[in-house]
């Protein structure tokens, strides 16, 4: 029972869990799922617990990316929600400057948007790895920067595309009830999975984040896996860029995928991994995600507006933090054990 | 060989620089660069000296913010929860002046205790728990801005923005403080205007002059910069450190309340999207001042110079026909990561001078 209680990924299941348990209390019609036809005459499922696994999509892809960069650097990228409104901005360009909108387009202006995303990747990377520069304070000059730099790239237009055809990315495809982002979000993972087993990039960055002078003794080069940590991420951000677009059907600069830095690392550190560097859980990372948006929609559906929501979002953090933190468990520990002592004690006596 | 003497003496004062001394002294120089740059090619505008006051009595509510931050970043910490606070104090403030009838009193009251309590919570947090300030800032600054916007949305119903108009507080708020003759100048029509500062120049002025003095000749402000240094060293020291490290967000919080209120001085209204990036402005400008992240070294004149190279460059941006939003966050950024990285090449030479000793 205990060995449960210590698996790292028990910490977001039971978040989830409670989180779902307290939604069922208060209104069952939450997991109410059916299957409708959209305008378009085709057959999707819609409810709470499809729009949670479609709008979480991209926090969940950001959080695969953003754990391994966690784990190699000991430290966060700040600047996703910026290098998403590029990555954004760079596939509008392409998509508008064509004629018309075909499977080919869209391809090429994702391909050119992860090649620019990994170039902004390669960039925080290389602050991060070859200048020693922390990670938070590297990325905070894509964060300051990023969100002009996408309004540069389309001259500040203000683009709109009603193309049905952009929109089955983010949407559904015609004759699939599933989302489609959440299909994306499988395909990453997967993806992801597969890297990690057939690399060793996930245990050389775990050895990094764990000690960076004794990896580099056992043959492993620092720099080039937390540079190379930095450009997974931008591919990532890429995936989230092209979401992004689709589902709003357009960009506006400075409000696109806002904040979502703040959920990335919240996923991270829901999912019980260590914001200091060292070993990670991929799919607790993503249970985090998916409980951060689970809140999202619960706290949406008693008309909390999305400003506000910030103030709620920032006490589960605290509230999560202070628990997770070594000095405060240690205390904890004292605690429980004096009380166990004592329990000893009387049964003797 | 008298003058001999007296070259070796000034190569041994150049690289016998402490880091402090070192990186304020290329952050000076840069600015007086930069700005005679604006005199000699711009030109007009940057002769005037109310350019230069301008710049101050924009910038005062950054100036204080950034003295806080800087404080907080030489041991060894960030706050970037700054720019919330301010947004929360301003607000705050705009509404107890506006719905509810209060005096100046209260409302400076109000900026000081929030800005206390956001510096007390987080500074327990972080220096008592030991968790990461930036995860705990982090989550400060989007509790602040979450606040602002709870706090407009109970008082209006919606989010909006509104100018304040007690009497008593637009008569502070226009108070403008000339300054000497031969300052001024001389319209097209012949009328004179005075150049001037407002009320808050002269709080984060005093405020600069203040923490300077701490820092330099205290014994609580030279343990800031143990602290900062070498966590272990400064508590065998006898220094302690977690008392030490609450302190400096403390301060912080409160220097940030205290901003709060010259920002809102200056503004004169309330908004959730007030003081927007604030935080990353503060942190540049104490990173262009010569403070390093990695705690121990900076200082509160480089953090005055931060402010003003920093509000220089946007104005050369703007003069020179870029007025496009974009560019100004794009020269701010690219003015950060050159100083960064100079900070980092600093440090690898002197990890480097370092091993040769050994």
């Amino acid at each position: 029972m205990t060995k449960i209680f210590k698996r790292q990924i028990f910490i977001p299941i039971a978040a989830m869990l409670a989180l779902l348990l307290f939604n069922l209390i208060i209104d069952p019609s939450f997991f109410h799922i059916s299957l409708t036809t959209n305008n378009a005459g085709d057959p999707v499922l819609s409810g709470n617990l499809i729009s949670i696994l479609n709008n979480g999509s991209e926090l969940a892809i950001l959080a695969l990316g953003m754990t391994l960069v966690t784990a190699a650097s000991g430290g966060q990228d700040i600047s996703v929600g910026a290098t998403i409104a590029i990555a954004g901005s760079v596939v509008l360009k392409i998509v508008c400057g064509a004629n018309e909108v075909s499977v080919g387009i869209v391809l090429v202006a994702f391909l050119v948007a992860c090649l620019v995303s990994m170039a902004f990747g390669a960039f925080n990377g290389a602050l991060v790895s070859i200048f020693k520069i922390q990670p938070m304070v590297a990325t905070l000059i894509l964060f300051t920067a990023g969100r002009s730099i996408a309004a540069w790239i389309n001259n500040n237009a203000q683009i709109n595309i009603s193309d049905p055809k952009f929109t089955y990315i983010a949407e559904f495809f015609p004759g699939l009830p599933i989302p489609t982002p959440f299909l994306i979000t499988i395909l990453c993972f997967i993806i992801m999975a597969l890297f990690m087993k057939f690399t060793n990039i996930g245990l050389y960055s775990q050895a990094v984040g764990i000690n960076e002078n004794s990896s580099k003794l056992n043959g492993i080069n620092p720099v080039f896996i937390k540079f190379l940590t930095f450009v997974i991420l931008g591919l990532c951000v890429a995936v989230c860029g092209l979401i992004k677009v689709s589902r709003s059907r357009g960009i506006t600069y400075s409000s696109i995928a806002e904040n979502i830095e703040m959920d990335a690392i919240l996923a991270v550190a829901l999912g019980g991994n260590a914001l200091g560097g060292g070993k990670f859980n991929m799919t607790a990372s993503v249970i985090g995600a998916y409980v951060i948006q689970i809140l999202t929609t619960t706290l949406y559906k008693y008309n909390i507006s999305s400003a506000a929501l910030s103030a709620y979002k920032a006490i589960v953090v605290i509230v999560l933090v202070v628990i997770s933190a070594p000095t405060v468990r240690r205390k904890a520990k004292a605690v429980t054990d004096k009380i166990k002592a004592n329990f000893a004690r009387k049964e003797v006596a | 060989m008298a003058s001999f003497k007296k070259l070796s003496g000034l190569k041994k004062k150049v690289t016998g620089m402490t880091d402090t001394s070192l990186l304020l002294t290329i952050t000076v120089l840069v600015f007086f660069a930069m700005y005679l740059g604006a005199v000699l090619f711009l030109g007009e505008g940057f002769l005037k000296p109310q350019t230069f006051f301008n710049m101050l009595n924009q910038n005062a509510a950054l100036l204080i913010v950034s003295c806080g931050m800087t404080l907080v970043m030489i041991t060894g910490g960030i706050d970037i929860s700054v720019g919330g606070v301010v947004a929360l104090v301003s607000m705050c403030c705009a509404i107890n002046l506006d719905c509810h009838g209060g005096n100046i009193f209260q409302a400076i009251l109000i900026s000081l205790v929030i800005g206390l309590l956001f510096g007390i919570v987080q500074g327990y947090l972080v220096a008592y728990l030991e968790i990461q300030p930036f995860i705990v800032t982090l989550a400060g600054m989007f509790f602040a801005r979450g606040m602002t916007t709870i706090v407009c949305e109970k008082e209006f119903g919606k989010v909006i923005q509104f100018n304040v108009e007690n009497e008593a507080f637009v008569k502070i708020k226009d108070t403008r403080i000339n300054m000497p003759e031969f300052l001024g100048t001389v319209s097209k029509r012949g009328v004179f205007i005075p150049a001037y500062i407002e009320l808050g120049v002269i709080v984060a002025i005093l405020i600069v002059l203040i923490l300077f003095c701490v820092l330099r000749w205290t014994k609580t402000g030279r343990k800031f910069y143990a602290v900062g240094g070498n966590n272990q060293s400064a508590l065998m020291l006898g220094v302690n450190v977690k008392r030490t490290k609450f302190t400096a967000h403390v301060i912080c919080g409160l220097l940030a309340g205290v901003g709060g209120f010259v920002y809102f001085l200056h503004i004169g209204s309330g908004s959730p999207t007030h003081a927007a990036g604030m935080e990353m402005n503060a942190i540049a400008s104490s990173i262009i001042g010569g403070t390093m992240l990695s705690g121990g070294i900076g200082s509160i004149i480089g953090a005055l110079f931060g402010v003003l190279s920093l509000s220089t460059i946007k104005d050369i941006v703007s003069s020179m026909g870029f007025d496009e939003n974009w560019w100004t966050g794009i020269t701010v950024a690219a003015m950060l990561c050159l100083f960064l990285i100079i900070q980092s090449i600093v440090m690898a030479r002197k990890s480097s001078a370092g091993s040769k000793i050994e």
